[in-house]
């Protein structure tokens, strides 16, 4: 072998590919003010969209006179639903078989509903046309309890009235919407009839929001000289926009192309089709130019996709020795004014089934009842799969009420009930096969990481001078383990509007030996760009610096449902993979053309074919790549592309354990976060630091919904939090350190071994911190108290338990 | 967060920015750093046809010290007041206060005239200068006045200043004595859950002075007189931290807001009071 050519290991650390820790290619134009989001897309005589909305949660719209707001110089129209009706658009289909209203159809149900939409020439006089619309409400009484919404007379969905079956299943009520259910119930009651112990707890996961830096917004342009449609938005499934789009619309769809372009955070809340979208293109179809929508920050957090909103009763039923003989779980789901939940289509709760969490609990029991109140409609998953956070939430509270009722540490409990490295693949009760786990290895690393033993000695301590009155500072330690439900998912039983969950890659290989792979993904910020191409870059030999990774633009990207769940990297990573090794497959046939022998008779070597036993006879990926272009090879055509589509057989199943301690001010009700230390599982590890900067912003997100983040509603059904001065959005300043660990346990089906680990820390987190909280007060009689953890909750806490006597 | 059209006004000398408010009455208003004013412009709270701002306009800009006598132009910002090594060792309650207001972006931007003029009872500058007995320095049609800090405001948003008059400094005498500023908020940016300015001066071993201002727990800051009487003469021991607690109680009216019920609040108020106190105590 010739001494300048560099050793394998060189070789190998030339690709960048998995396992390096390569700096964001993203990152450059974002540091720099270079990033291209919709609302710096400007078009030529490009018009401006804003919405008259309700200030009322439940009203009936009497009239609306459009006249002074069309007499102000520069406003070129006012839609309403009577303007919509006749295209049919004045109701859109939602994700979850339900329909929403575009524009007010008689009534508002909830505060901030969409009633006009004023299109001007610039952004202000939008704004100034939208106060002089004059709009007629006669007031209804308001329902935002989904208890006392399944009671009432008052009906919210008039359109409904007398359809007793739901797109889920029969309806019980006009204000119901479905019952799911899963598992066996009469099996679980029979457990728990005969239980030696049972811990009954109900605990409300409050109503949230994924609250993104960018907020939602698009840019239409029909272009009706060529009869073709231009879409930008935030759209975190630009593909399946495209689709209802055409559906929606009546135009074909290859004259629609969806783009979206650079992404400030999504985390769920750009999942689904909002009115804006809708009016913004029914108004470039009427105007025939290019009309603008963006939203502000208060219609964000008013009108967007909200996340939770989970009443959650549990039973769960062991033996006096801790181990866990049945689980029942009833859901009372408030989905507001419209079931705009963005699940697989199959799943009217998400994943809400993978509440049995990472334990082995042999029958189980789960309802959930969708309610429709005055409150603005989603139901999306934020920054989790779906309805994966609150399934998590719900079992990993129920672990510590039982530990309560046990008189049993809640560590121990945990141990004695895990899923055992040996069950994997593990069937659960509620139906799912977990692909891989080793969740004791993880469980003992943290305790022994954090000296478990020595917290809890502290903490006893600190309890014993808390009553002498030495301190007035009690301490928490806070638990989880959790088992994430991702990359969704196998066709045949994930689809969303019918679009079956694969996802693809698209492979061109440049004849200089670089290349661009298109994805059916998009990016809000998970670094795509970097982490695909170092998934090929192990692939197929060629350095990850060297690939140029595109996503979002309909026209030339394939197919694909989009980023969310956690599914990027557990489907289209693999698609990334699988296409990745059919450019393998036809370059051995072109090397071994070129070295002269038998296509059996060359094998793959980290970036080059070699003849077997010959290492000095080989050809690099980038002679293969410029032979694909140069040579007429007999029977292989020329150049070097692939695709594929991926249907995955399972999901992923990621893993981790956290703790949090923490300190808690029972005077001021103030937690300060002493240590979080979170452990996670996702697999292989394709890049470390991008995976510790997901795993930073999801515990960071956690612990925002944990300790104050919510939307809150007065009895009228006016938002109490529609700002960022009462919406909580941790800055570096609310932040503690974050130490992070893992253990790796591969997928066995994933092409890689990949799970996807954006949303772990998001969904571990919260009941993470939820646990530290309410365990500082286990010692003094605290059993269950709801979430969002804010310092007056805190010290009511306190105050309940008499700690300020 | 769009706001209706506004004529923008950038005049160079005051007598032109009083000129513009006898002009304009009610349709004007002055901006210093803007970060209470555009806010509620953009959320169309405030409707202000003619902006003017006064940013332009010299001689509002400085922090003078003469002896313990300190002057705080409109114009200077939190960030200059946090960073004044003089000011910082005459009167450092003003730099303990300033890094508990907002965000460096807005401290950059914010003024001590707009915190302490607009009357708005989450600001922190009001109570601090009650607690400190400045003198709020006014200029109008008629000329230049003064108003103490503790007869400034009337009611939230309400204050003594006219609306033809333009703040343009405060002064005080920096206090020779211990002090705190010590603040209860759910995160960054947030208004006070409770806020205490306390100064004392000690001699003997006991209270020889004391004053006591609260912040955002009525809709006016609150100098509580009680309070401080209730120190005067102790020794700040337990019974004196719980009198003056008590009295400051009777002085403070909170309502319920995102932050908790008004029990709470009355609570927290006590706690923070009384850590102030200590702290204050301890620099004496």
């Amino acid at each position: 072998m010739n001494d300048m050519t560099p050793d394998r290991e060189e070789r190998s650390a030339n690709l960048k590919g998995l396992g390096c820790s390569r700096k964001r290619v993203e990152d450059a134009r974002f540091t720099q003010g270079k990033g291209n989001y919709v609302d710096d897309i400007k078009l030529p005589g490009m018009l401006h969209g804003d919405f008259v909305r309700s200030p009322y949660a439940h009203a009936r719209v009497v009239s609306i006179n459009k006249d002074a707001a069309l007499e102000l110089p520069g406003v070129v129209a006012v839609l309403t639903a009577e303007d919509l009706a006749p295209l049919n658009l004045h109701w859109m289909p939602t994700l979850a078989g339900d329909k929403q209203m575009v524009l007010a159809d008689g009534k508002v149900l909830f505060q901030g509903q969409e009633v006009a939409f004023v299109v001007a020439k610039d952004r202000y006089i939008a704004a100034d046309a939208v106060e002089l619309v004059e709009v007629e409400y006669e007031e209804l009484p308001v329902i935002v309890d989904p208890f006392e919404a399944l009671k009432t007379d008052v009906v919210l969905r008039e359109d409904l009235a007398g359809q007793t079956e739901g797109a889920h299943g029969p309806r019980k009520h006009h204000n119901h919407i479905f019952t799911w259910e899963q598992g066996d119930e009469a099996t679980t009651n029979q457990v728990l009839d005969d239980a030696e112990v049972v811990a009954e707890e109900t605990m409300y996961y409050h109503r949230t929001h994924p609250c993104p830096l960018e907020t939602c917004g698009s840019v239409a342009s029909m272009d009706k000289v060529n009869g073709k449609l231009t879409l930008y938005g935030t759209f975190q499934a630009p593909h399946v926009v495209r689709t209802v789009a055409s559906l929606l619309s009546g135009i074909e769809e290859h004259n629609i192309r969806v783009v979206s372009p650079d992404i400030g955070g999504g985390f769920g809340n750009k999942v689904g089709v909002y009115p804006g979208y809708v009016c913004s293109i029914v108004a470039s179809i009427v105007t025939g130019v290019p009309v603008k929508w963006v939203e502000d920050r208060m219609e964000n957090l008013m009108s967007t996709a909200f996340a939770r909103d989970y009443w959650m009763t549990g039973k769960i039923a062991a033996t006096k020795d801790g181990k866990i003989t049945g689980l029942h779980c009833h859901v009372t789901a408030d989905h507001g004014g419209f079931d705009a939940c963005a699940d697989p289509t199959k799943f009217p709760a998400g994943f809400m089934n993978i509440c049995t969490g990472s334990y082995d609990i042999p029958v189980a029991y789960l309802a959930v009842d969708g309610v429709y109140t005055n409150k603005a409609p989603g139901g999306v998953s934020y920054r989790c799969s779906f309805r994966v956070t609150e399934a998590v939430y719900f079992i990993e509270r129920m672990i510590e009420v039982l530990a309560i009722e046990l008189n049993m540490d809640a560590a121990e409990l945990r141990r004695i009930n895990f899923i055992k490295k040996d069950q994997f693949p593990y069937q659960s009760a509620l139906g799912w096969e977990y692909d891989s786990g080793d969740y004791h290895t993880a469980w003992e690393k943290a305790l022994k990481t954090v000296d478990y033993e020595g917290l809890r000695k502290e903490q006893a301590e600190r309890v014993e001078a808390f009553k002498r009155g030495e301190t007035r500072t009690l301490m928490g330690v806070g638990l989880s383990f959790f088992t994430e439900i991702v990359g969704a998912g196998p066709v045949k039983n994930c689809d969303i509007l019918g679009m079956g969950m694969f996802d693809s890659c698209e492979i061109r290989i440049h004849p200089t030996g670089s290349a661009i792979a298109r994805l059916g993904t998009i990016s809000q910020g998970q670094g795509h760009a970097t982490t695909f191409a170092q998934i090929l870059a192990s692939e197929i030999g060629l350095s990850a610096d060297s690939i140029t990774i595109e996503e979002g633009d309909t026209d030339t990207a394939p197919y694909g449902l989009g980023t969310y769940g956690s599914r990027s990297t557990p489907v289209a990573g693999a698609a990334t993979a699988m296409a990745g090794r059919k450019i393998r497959a036809k370059a051995q046939m072109i090397a071994a053309y070129l070295l002269e022998v038998h296509d059996d008779d060359v094998e793959w070597d980290i970036d080059r074919f070699v003849v077997k036993g010959a290492p000095e006879r080989f050809k690099t990926m980038k002679e293969i790549a410029y032979a694909a272009y140069n040579q007429a090879i007999p029977g292989v055509e020329p150049g070097l592309e692939a695709v594929s589509y991926y249907d995955p057989p399972n999901m992923t199943y990621p893993f981790g354990a956290y703790v949090c301690v923490m300190d808690i001010d029972v005077d001021t009700g103030v937690p300060e976060i002493r240590r979080f230390y979170a452990l996670d599982d996702c697999g292989t590890r394709i890049n470390p630091m991008i995976i510790e900067g997901q795993v930073h912003g999801g515990l960071t997100e956690a612990l925002a919904v944990a300790l104050g983040q919510e939307i809150a509603y007065d009895d009228l059904g006016n938002v109490k939090t529609g700002t960022l001065m009462d919406f909580f959005l941790p800055t570096a300043w609310e932040v503690p350190n974050y130490e992070t660990d893992h253990t790796v346990t591969p997928s066995p089906h994933h092409p890689i071994g990949a799970k996807g680990v954006g949303e772990s820390p998001h969904v571990g987190g919260v009941p993470c911190f939820s646990n530290a909280v309410q365990d500082a007060f286990r010692a003094f009689g605290l059993r269950h108290t709801n979430m969002p953890h804010d310092h007056w909750r805190i010290w009511q806490t306190a105050n309940r338990l008499g700690l300020h006597d | 967060m769009i706001p209706a059209a506004f004529e923008y006004h950038r005049p160079t000398k005051m007598d032109d920015v009083i000129a513009l408010l006898t002009e304009h009455g009610d349709d004007a208003r002055v901006m210093a750093g803007g970060h209470s004013l555009i806010p509620m412009m953009k959320l169309r709270m405030a409707d202000v046809p003619h902006l003017i701002d006064l940013q332009d306009i010299g001689g509002l800009q400085n922090i003078s010290i003469e002896g313990q006598r300190v002057t705080l132009g409109a114009m200077v910002t939190q960030h200059e007041l946090i960073n004044h090594t003089a000011l910082a060792e005459v009167a450092p309650i003003l730099r303990e206060t300033a890094l508990q207001i907002a965000d460096p972006q807005v401290r950059y931007m914010g003024t001590v005239g707009g915190n302490v003029a607009n009357g708005d009872p989450g600001n922190d500058m009001p109570g601090l200068m009650q607690c400190l007995d400045a003198q709020i320095n006014l200029t109008g049609p008629s000329g230049s006045r003064s108003v103490a800090a503790r007869d400034y405001y009337e009611a939230a948003y309400m204050t003594a200043r006219e609306d033809d008059e333009v703040l343009v400094s405060v002064s005080f005498d920096a206090p020779r004595s211990g002090y705190a500023y010590e603040k209860q908020k759910r995160k960054i940016g947030d208004y006070a859950t409770a806020a205490a300015a306390v100064t004392i001066t000690k001699d003997g071993g006991k209270v020889a002075s004391a004053s006591v201002a609260m912040t955002n727990l009525s809709d006016v800051p609150v100098w509580s007189e009680a309070a401080c009487d209730a120190l005067v003469g102790t020794d700040c021991n337990v019974d004196a931290l719980a009198a003056a607690v008590a009295a400051m109680l009777g002085d403070i009216d909170p309502t319920e807001d995102n932050r908790g019920p008004v029990a709470f609040k009355r609570h927290v108020a006590g706690v923070i009071l009384k850590r102030a106190i200590a702290r204050a105590w301890d620099r004496a």
